[in-house]
C-alpha cells in the first residue's frame, strides 16, 4: 500500500468561514414592519419570490427565535426604544437590515417625529434603497447581506454587538437617573449625538 | 442463588446495562454537551419578558389578584341558573298552573340562600 495523499480526501478550512457559511444560509428572519415595506415584505416570503430559496425558510415573531432584524418601514421617534430593546432581545449573532428609505434615512418624513435613520439607534448592516423597495430589492439586500456574514470575522461580529449593548446600559443608567421615559432618553441622546457631529448613539 | 433464577443473571445484567448507557447517552447528550457547546451570553435585555419591546407592566402572568372574586363568580354562578330556568318556566306557567308553586317553592329555597349569604356579608365588597 502505498502512501496515502491526504490532499485527495481531506480538505482543511477556516473556523471562520464554515461557521459563517452555516450562519449566513440559516438566517431567521424577524420583521419589524410599521409601513408599505412590510406589504412587500409579505410578497418576498410567499410564494412567487420564495424569499426562502436563500435559506430563510422560518418567519419568526419572536426576537428570542431571530438572528436578523428587517426593519420595514418608518420608525418614529417614539418607536426607537422599542427597536432598541427587540434588538437587544435577540438572539446572538445578529444582523440588522433597513428596507425602505424611511427605516434608512427617514425618507420623505423630515420631520421632528421620525427618527432620520434607524443606524442612529441600533447597528445597521445593510440599507436597502426604494419607497417601497420591490421584492427582488429586498432579496438582493439580503444577499448582499450574505456576502458580508461569509467576509466577517467571529469576533469582529461580537465586538460589535457588544458596542450595542455599552449604548443600552448607557441609556438605561440615564433613565434611572432622571427618571425621564424611554423614547426621551434616546431622544436626547440622538440629539446630543448629533451636537458633536456624530451619527449614531451605539 | 436460587437455582431456577440463575440463568436469568445475564438478563438482568444485560438489562441494568441498557439503562447505564442509556442514562450516559441522555446525561452526555442533554446535560454535560450543551453546556459546553452552546453560545452562553445572558444580557439583562434577553432575560426581560417580550412585550414588543415595551417595558412590561409587571414582572409575568403569575401576579395575585383578591379571593373575593371567587366568592362573586360563586354567587353569580347560583342565581344565573336560577334565571335561566325562569325562562323556560315562563314559556309552560300558563298551561300548567302547579308550575307556579313548584317554581315558588324553589325559589323560596334560593331566597333562603339569597338572605344568608346577605347575611354573612357576601354581597359587601369593601370589608
Amino acid at each position: 500500500m502505498g502512501a496515502i495523499n491526504l490532499d485527495d480526501s481531506v480538505m482543511t478550512t477556516r473556523l471562520d468561514s464554515v461557521v459563517n457559511w452555516a450562519r449566513k444560509n440559516s438566517l431567521w428572519p424577524l420583521p419589524f414592519g410599521t409601513a408599505c415595506c412590510a406589504i412587500e415584505f409579505m410578497s418576498m416570503m410567499s410564494s412567487r419570490y420564495d424569499f426562502s430559496r436563500f435559506g430563510a425558510e422560518a418567519l419568526r415573531f419572536s426576537p428570542r427565535q431571530s438572528d436578523m432584524l428587517l426593519v420595514l418601514g418608518t420608525v418614529t421617534n417614539k418607536q426607537a426604544p422599542v427597536l432598541r430593546q427587540i434588538y437587544a432581545q435577540m438572539a446572538e449573532p445578529k444582523w440588522v437590515v433597513a428596507v425602505g428609505v424611511c427605516a434608512s434615512s427617514g425618507g420623505m418624513y423630515r420631520t421632528y417625529a421620525t427618527l432620520q435613520g434607524i443606524d442612529r439607534v441600533v447597528p445597521v448592516d445593510v440599507y436597502v434603497p426604494g419607497c417601497p423597495p420591490r421584492p427582488e430589492t429586498m432579496i438582493y439586500g439580503v444577499m448582499q447581506l450574505q456576502e458580508q456574514i461569509s467576509r466577517e470575522s467571529l469576533s469582529s461580529r461580537k465586538e460589535h454587538i457588544e458596542r450595542f449593548y455599552q449604548s443600552l446600559a448607557r441609556q438605561e443608567e440615564r433613565q434611572r437617573a432622571s427618571g425621564q421615559s424611554g423614547y426621551q432618553t434616546v431622544r436626547e441622546m440622538v440629539l446630543e449625538a448629533g451636537e458633536q457631529g456624530e451619527q449614531q448613539i451605539w | 442463588m436460587n437455582p431456577a433464577v440463575a440463568p436469568f443473571l445475564p438478563v438482568l445484567l444485560l438489562f441494568l446495562l441498557a439503562l447505564g448507557v442509556g442514562a450516559a447517552i441522555l446525561v452526555v447528550s442533554g446535560k454535560i454537551l450543551p453546556g459546553l457547546l452552546k453560545p452562553d451570553n445572558p444580557k439583562p435585555a434577553k432575560l426581560t419578558p417580550y412585550e414588543c419591546g415595551v417595558p412590561p407592566l409587571q414582572e409575568g402572568a403569575r401576579h395575585r389578584y383578591s379571593v373575593k372574586f371567587y366568592l362573586v363568580a360563586m354567587l353569580f354562578i347560583l342565581f344565573d341558573v336560577e334565571a335561566a330556568f325562569l325562562l323556560p318556566w315562563a314559556v309552560q306557567y300558563k298551561t300548567h298552573l302547579w308550575t307556579f308553586w313548584a317554581m315558588l317553592s324553589f325559589l323560596a329555597t334560593l331566597l333562603v340562600g339569597y338572605i344568608y349569604a346577605w347575611g354573612k356579608g357576601a354581597l359587601d365588597w369593601e370589608r
